[in-house]
């Protein structure tokens, strides 16, 4: 399509969910209640690392109240020698991590669970539980977890022929760095550390599941994927898909850390077990313990350039936190690190490190805001060897249309160096600064995705129209999809009502995730759409007596064409439905398709900050991100994920951490000591969208939901670096770290 | 321990209820009430999605006892809008796109509504202030302030 002439793509519209969130009426997963329904909670371990001996539940069971008791035996049993794999989860881990099986591998590692007639009940029941474990020895930081002398999480798992923490390897290979090294003139090698972040979502995971007594399931949750649900406790149940709904609720917020189950299959056991519908809801501390995060890091990057500026060799090696089970986004770090830049000789290495901390989920761009952090801090200090202007330098080595990229793809055609030239030409990074003040930038990448999407799309008996998809809205995606069909259509977007189906009501669609929701989605509707288009066009020719290829559809109406044009009164959707019966029947058509095509997408920040020399305080004072967003259907909600992505940014370059006591138990598991960024924290977040669009898609979207958190980490960095003319190479840069840093420590 | 009765104000209309003595007010609003409009996001005062106000104090109801609501007037999301017609922020939250995943916005209108209500033109740091006790964590605040602002800017001058 590509029509310059959009009148509802790229049009501000009213989201369709809007007025049921601003008025308190949109149903999230913890609002709804069923007659009969008992709670459910979990009991976790108060040990990092420990073998479980026994859990007798009998005293539990016998308290006046409880419904259901679940313990791992009850789970499905996945093998440790075997791989299963729903998408890129193992269910060895997946089945683990939802309740410990042979081990405890982290404190709040789910041991059993309680149905009760009240949450009181199912507390105290869970109080009852006797476990009798075998405290080991635990592991929490990555540096301490690749020792020699580690203890080790997993005996099954070896890395050079010995017992390990290192659970996998990834690598990346272009060129030959070492020949690039040896023809720089500059080389700066760097190591940097991160913390493990929460995704932070506002609503903690909960569920409600009902199982009746043909052994049919239901579940209301909140997931960034109600498929995902329906697969994952599926295999954790043993229960047929075909006999489990998955309705998925309102989400309050997911940023990929609610692209696993937690509750789904333990509340569905209490459910079958009890007969009665199992509510659970975690508190927000459960949420800290045992959810989320992203990894904590380490890393080395070497980069090497010529005199004029050309890079010629960059080197990334990264150890990612895993958790206590493996899977790391180590592909996100090693592919995303050097994937804007065109470098002929790139190498870059992941390792995947279990330790005794909650398993990682994914978070924004997973690995990505890593792999960028020492990159784009590296580049800085080249940037100043060579007396360069950092963005210049970035320009000089962009990657563009038809660059290959270390992690395998040859571009097509990209907007990374629209996003840096419009960074050089912008006010702000001319903008003079004051004392113990610095401007800092940072580019970054992010793969993107396409994927399995299923729409349909209705035409109502009176003339509106009904789209269905399988993508839960985190962001607003349904509004973009109403642009779309509207624009699609010819009709006014009011006129489009767009709902998210369940797994029953809809066919199968991917996580919400990868930034591939408008992707993915916009293509199955298009598709759909020209189908129901088709049909209109043919419906009009049957009541005019004319072939269908006479008939075109303009503005919302069939119109006769070519011989037969003017010969009769255009027909509006609303007619042609009207008299649907009489010309054939029910109006509508879906698309189920593996939508492929999807393209990178790529953004370059400039952060202003002040440095409070007394307090340690970074603030942020001004925040300008640029992104190739490809097409921006419905601009408020791009720009409102670019704002989303940097303020995240913010928090984890500057204050988010997971703290541990000397017992391996997280120490700051609430909102008020996991300090994420609030309203007086942040400046206003300018935002310069620039659309390149993607050639592959047939509105030209690219996702925008994940690039925006690849930058901040360094463009915050080399701001501190500038304000203060000291680098800092670990994250965050909260007050007691600046201050020591300040004093020399 | 017997459950005490409790005779309230809730939206502008009378209310009766039973409640445990250590039951909180967001309990109350989302179970026995219904009123699910007000949500829970930490149960310890630290986020703000549960915000609701108390003869106009602007509170956290996770953080409240339903038993003190005795005799009291409560207003919640629920009763932000007049039937139909939208409250002038609400309207502007949906206009501005100031919300994403919406989980956190019932508590951040509540506040907003009570920030205009004392102070009807805030500055941008007055706002931030007065919100900073509502954690967003989809919308980095930017849209949310601008709608505030905006709002109070409609409201003066429509008053």
């Amino acid at each position: 399509m590509n029509v310059i002439n959009n009148k509802w793509i790229g049009s501000r519209t009213i989201r369709p969910d809007g007025a049921d969130k601003v008025t308190g009426r949109a149903s999230y997963s913890s609002d709804t209640n069923m007659p009969g329904m008992i709670w459910g909670k979990v009991l976790r371990s108060p040990h990092a690392h420990a073998r479980i001996v026994s859990v007798d539940t009998s005293k539990a069971e016998a308290l006046p109240g409880v419904k259901a008791v679940v313990t791992s035996k009850d789970l499905v049993e996945f093998p440790l020698d075997t791989a299963v794999m729903l998408g890129i989860q193992d269910m060895r881990w997946m089945s683990r991590n939802v309740m410990a099986r042979e081990k405890a591998l982290f404190h709040g590692h789910p041991i059993a669970a309680i149905a009760a007639t009240t949450e009181a009940i199912a507390a105290e029941a869970c109080r009852l539980i006797v476990v009798e474990y075998e405290i080991l020895p635990h592991v929490i930081e990555l540096e301490e977890a690749i020792k020699p002398d580690a203890p080790i999480l997993h005996d099954f798992i070896q890395f050079d022929g010995k017992p390990s923490n290192i659970a996998g390897k990834l690598e990346h290979k272009l060129g030959d760095v070492d020949a690039g090294f040896a023809g720089a003139d500059v080389i700066i090698e760097r190591s940097f550390k991160t913390r493990p972040v929460h995704q932070g979502y506002l609503e903690p995971h909960s569920c409600l599941v009902s199982v009746s007594s043909d052994g049919k399931a239901v579940i209301w949750s909140s997931s960034q994927g109600q498929f995902m649900v329906r697969a994952m406790t599926g295999l954790l149940t043993g229960l047929p898909q075909s006999d489990i709904r998955a309705i998925p609720a309102e989400i309050g917020g997911g940023f990929g850390g609610k692209t696993i189950v937690y509750l789904e299959p333990v509340a569905l056991i209490l459910a079958k077990k009890s007969g009665r519908p199992v509510k659970m809801v975690m508190t927000r501390e459960e949420v800290f313990r045992a959810s989320g995060p992203t990894s904590g890091s380490m890393s080395t990057v070497k980069i090497g350039a010529t005199k004029d500026g050309k890079i010629v060799a960059g080197q990334g090696i990264y150890y990612l936190q895993a958790g206590a089970l493996p899977g790391s986004p180590i592909r996100g770090a090693a592919g995303c690190a050097f994937a804007p830049y065109d470098i002929p000789n790139v190498q870059t290495v992941g390792f995947d490190v279990v330790s005794n901390r909650s398993k990682v989920a994914a978070y924004r761009a997973p690995g990505a805001p890593i792999g960028a952090y020492a990159v784009e801090c590296v580049l800085d200090e080249i940037a100043e060897a060579l007396k360069m202007d950092p963005l210049e330098l970035r320009l000089k080595n962009a990657a563009k249309q038809g660059t290959k990229a270390a992690h395998g793809p040859v571009y097509p055609v990209i907007g990374f160096v629209d996003t840096i030239e419009a960074a050089l030409a912008h006010p702000h990074y001319k903008a003079p600064l004051g004392k113990h003040q610095g401007r800092g930038v940072a580019s970054g990448f992010w793969f993107n995705a396409g994927g399995e999407s299923s729409a349909q799309v209705n035409v109502t008996e009176d003339g509106n129209v009904v789209v269905t998809t399988g993508h839960p809205d985190v962001g607003g995606s349904r509004a973009a999809i109403a642009n779309v069909t509207a624009e699609l259509l010819g009709i006014d977007h009011k006129k489009v009502s767009v709902l998210i189906g369940d797994t029953a009501t809809i066919g199968y669609s991917n996580l919400t995730g990868g930034s591939r929701v408008l992707f993915a989605s916009a293509m199955v509707v298009t598709q759909s759409a020209d189908k129901v288009i088709t049909t209109l066009k043919e419906r009009a020719a049957k009541i005019w007596k004319i072939d269908p290829e006479a008939v075109t559809w303009e503005d919302g109406e069939a119109r006769p064409a070519g011989a037969n044009a003017g010969q009769f009164p255009p027909m509006t959707l609303a007619q042609i439905a009207a008299k649907a019966s009489e010309t054939g029947g029910p109006i509508g058509a879906g698309v189920q398709l593996n939508t492929q095509g999807a393209e990178g997408g790529f953004a370059t920040h400039i952060c202003d900050v002040e440095v409070d020399l007394d307090l340690g305080i970074v603030r942020v004072l001004r925040y300008t991100s640029f992104q190739d967003v490809g097409r921006a259907v419905h601009p408020a909600y791009v720009e409102g994920q670019m704002q989303g992505g940097a303020a995240q940014g913010i928090g984890w370059a500057l204050s988010e951490e997971y703290l541990y006591d000397k017992n391996g138990k997280m120490d700051n598991a609430s909102f008020l000591d996991y300090r994420m960024p609030v309203c007086s924290d942040l400046p206003m977040l300018d935002t310069v969208m620039i659309e390149v669009p993607n050639p592959k898609h047939p509105q030209g979207v690219r996702g925008v939901g994940e690039v925006p958190l690849v930058p901040p980490l360094a463009a915050i960095s080399n701001a501190v670096y500038h304000a203060l003319g000291k680098r800092f190479y670990s994250l965050p840069m909260s007050p007691p770290r600046v201050l020591e840093v300040l004093d020399g420590v | 321990m017997a459950k005490l009765h409790v005779s309230t104000t809730i939206n502008g209309e009378p209310m009766e209820f039973l409640c445990e003595p250590h039951e909180s007010m967001l309990d109350l609003l989302r179970g026995v009430l219904g009123l699910t409009g007000s949500k829970e996001g930490c149960g310890s005062g630290d986020c703000g999605a549960c915000s609701i106000t108390l003869d106009d104090r602007l509170v956290c109801s996770c953080l409240m006892l339903a038993a003190e609501a005795e005799g009291k007037s409560i207003a919640t999301i629920e009763g932000m809008a007049q039937g139909e017609r939208l409250h002038p922020l609400q309207q502007k939250f949906l206009e501005m796109a100031a919300l994403q995943c919406g989980i956190c916005t019932p508590g951040v209108l509540i506040a907003a509504k009570s920030l205009l209500e004392r102070n009807p033109d805030p500055t941008e740091s007055e706002v931030r202030y007065w919100l900073a006790g509502n954690l967003c964590r989809c919308t980095g605040y930017d849209k949310i302030v601008r709608a505030v602002l905006e709002t109070a800017a409609e409201m003066r001058e429509s008053a």
